[in-house]
């Protein structure tokens, strides 16, 4: 038994593109202890919602993080509009189920990469990101930005997309559902990747569920879980799997993500054949809010919880987001407990830890 | 000192830290150096050390827990060196201003070169700031005349 150090991982870290700080205790090259210190990109966010108004904050609300950006101001809006007792118009249902399934497979090309970098598999980090700017490219196209889009608010949704953009959307699916195949034969079938990563850091279905994993990271310790299947927006026009895996381990998480884009190219094909022809997007906001509500919706990284309380006046009383990345940081730090330091960024990036929406 | 310098326009190394972004920024830096937009063709390649960086681009604001880190890696990294801020975010504090945790851009703590507006920045607008910067890293220190 060797003697205790103490190695400090981030702030800032070549494999992490946000920061996180860990402390690790080892014991030769064991890690003994994982204790996280957190508040690097806390910005207190929530509390905005006193300055800004229910409209405004839309926007506030997409910037919680760039990488589900659509999702958290759809999140919000979903909440909003239950309490304003707004209904949707269908095709704005649908338009935000298309965006959202997008976001997905660009959320989880992302990390993909940023998993080949972090076991040194440069070019199939360059890979990775190449086709995810094809999808960057059909928001561009559908909405008028990469990453941030601005296009969801309350009551609908700000941009069509006409027959002419949807066709274009399946046909670039189409092509990055070929190319996709490809690369997962590597990620699956490649002997060094599946040496760095199947064994590691198991996660056991007991564990996941106790600690309260959500999304890819339970489904991959053979939770069935899926927050989609709860029924909010166009999901339950459309027909999709909920993919899981028994191992538990960084590889089962790998595969669970693959499929998963998989899945979200299927979902986005049927709304496009499905998607209704009428041309009401958004209905207006009339009144303000009075009341509260959970909206909960299932991001590329697990389920996020949106809590908003308004008092019928501009400004909202409270706004709270849960988010997946915060629900999965136990069951991270569990399986940091025993394993290699070498494995460690591995581990780390396996959750998708997205920083800024668990500090916010 | 004058074809020093030629070399590290030709070979900047960046280092990429992330204040308290909200990550659109970040994702869009990482975009830059993979094969779309290629930040690597004018010889830039990311390097998670601070010793080893001419080129610093941080994006988001700063606040009470990373101030000291902002300032540590900006003391790190060796002469010549310049500052990229990317977003509205470190260069004001953007959307999050009013955030009780935020206090403002970049700038409040260390001299920036170059800011990069946008919300998020895009990678041409990132890519002209990163060569705007380079400029001024090579005007910086080529020997004054006089001297
Ligand atoms: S400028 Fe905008 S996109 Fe960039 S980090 Fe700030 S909020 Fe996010």
């Amino acid at each position: 038994m060797g003697k205790r150090t103490i190695v400090p991982f981030g702030p800032q870290h070549p494999v992490l593109p946000e920061p996180i700080h860990l402390d690790l205790a080892l014991e030769d090259e064991t890690v003994i202890e994982a204790i996280p210190s957190i508040g690097f990109v806390h910005r207190g966010l929530e509390k905005l919602v006193e300055k800004k108004d229910f409209q405004e904050y839309t926007y506030v609300a997409e910037r919680i993080c760039g990488i589900c950006s659509f999702m958290h101001g759809m999140g919000y809006c979903m909440a909003v509009e239950n309490i304003m007792s707004l209904t949707v118009p269908d095709r704005a249902e649908f338009l935000r189920t298309i965006w959202a399934e997008l976001s997905r497979i660009h959320s989880h090309l992302l990390w993909l990469g940023l998993l080949a970098d972090s076991i040194g598999f440069e070019s199939l980090f360059m890979h990775c990101w190449r086709m995810r700017e094809q999808i960057l490219d059909l928001f561009d196209m559908t909405t008028g930005g990469r990453v941030i889009f601005s296009v969801c608010k309350i009551g609908g949704v700000r941009k069509d997309i006409d027959e002419e953009k949807l066709k274009r959307i399946v046909d670039v699916l189409n092509n990055i559902e070929d190319e996709l195949r490809s690369l997962t034969s590597v990620f699956l079938e490649e002997q060094s990747i599946k040496g760095r990563l199947s064994g590691v850091g198991v996660l056991s279905q007991a564990d996941a569920f106790g600690l309260g994993a959500v999304g890819p990271m339970a489904r991959a310790s053979g939770i069935v879980t899926d927050t989609r299947t709860l029924g909010y927006s166009a999901y339950p026009h459309v027909k999709f799997n909920i993919i899981t895996a028994q191992e538990g381990d960084c590889f089962a998480r790998t595969k669970v993500r693959i499929e998963e884009i998989f899945e979200a190219i299927s979902i986005i094909r049927q709304c496009a054949a499905l998607i209704p022809s009428d041309t009401l997007i958004a209905e207006p906001v009339k009144g303000l809010p009075k009341g509260e509500y959970f909206a909960r919706l299932e991001q590329p990284r697990g389920e996020v919880i949106y809590y908003v309380k308004a008092n019928g006046t501009k400004f909202l009383d409270r706004m709270r987001v849960r988010t997946p990345t915060f629900a999965n940081l136990p069951a991270l730090l569990q399986t940091l407990k025993g394993s290699e330091l070498a494995d460690v960024p591995v581990l780390v990036l396996t959750i998708d830890p997205c920083i800024s929406c668990t500090e916010r | 000192m004058v074809f020093k310098m030629k070399f590290i326009k030709k070979s900047p190394w960046i280092l990429h830290y992330d204040g308290s972004s909200c990550n659109g920024c970040d994702i869009e830096v990482l975009a830059c150096l993979t094969p779309l937009y290629d930040i690597e063709r004018f010889g830039a390649i990311n390097t998670g050390n601070p010793k080893h960086a001419d080129l610093l681009l941080i994006t988001g604001s700063v606040n009470e827990q990373n101030i000291s880190v902002v300032k540590q890696l900006y003391e790190q990294m060796p002469n010549p060196k310049a500052v990229v801020a990317i977003g509205v975010c470190a260069a004001t504090g953007g959307i999050f201003k009013d955030c009780y945790n935020v206090q403002g851009g970049v700038g409040e703590v260390i001299p920036v070169d170059i800011y990069v507006p946008g919300c998020a920045a895009r990678p041409e607008a990132i890519i002209e700031g990163v060569v705007l910067a380079l400029n001024k890293l090579e005007r910086r220190k080529s020997p004054r005349k006089d001297a």
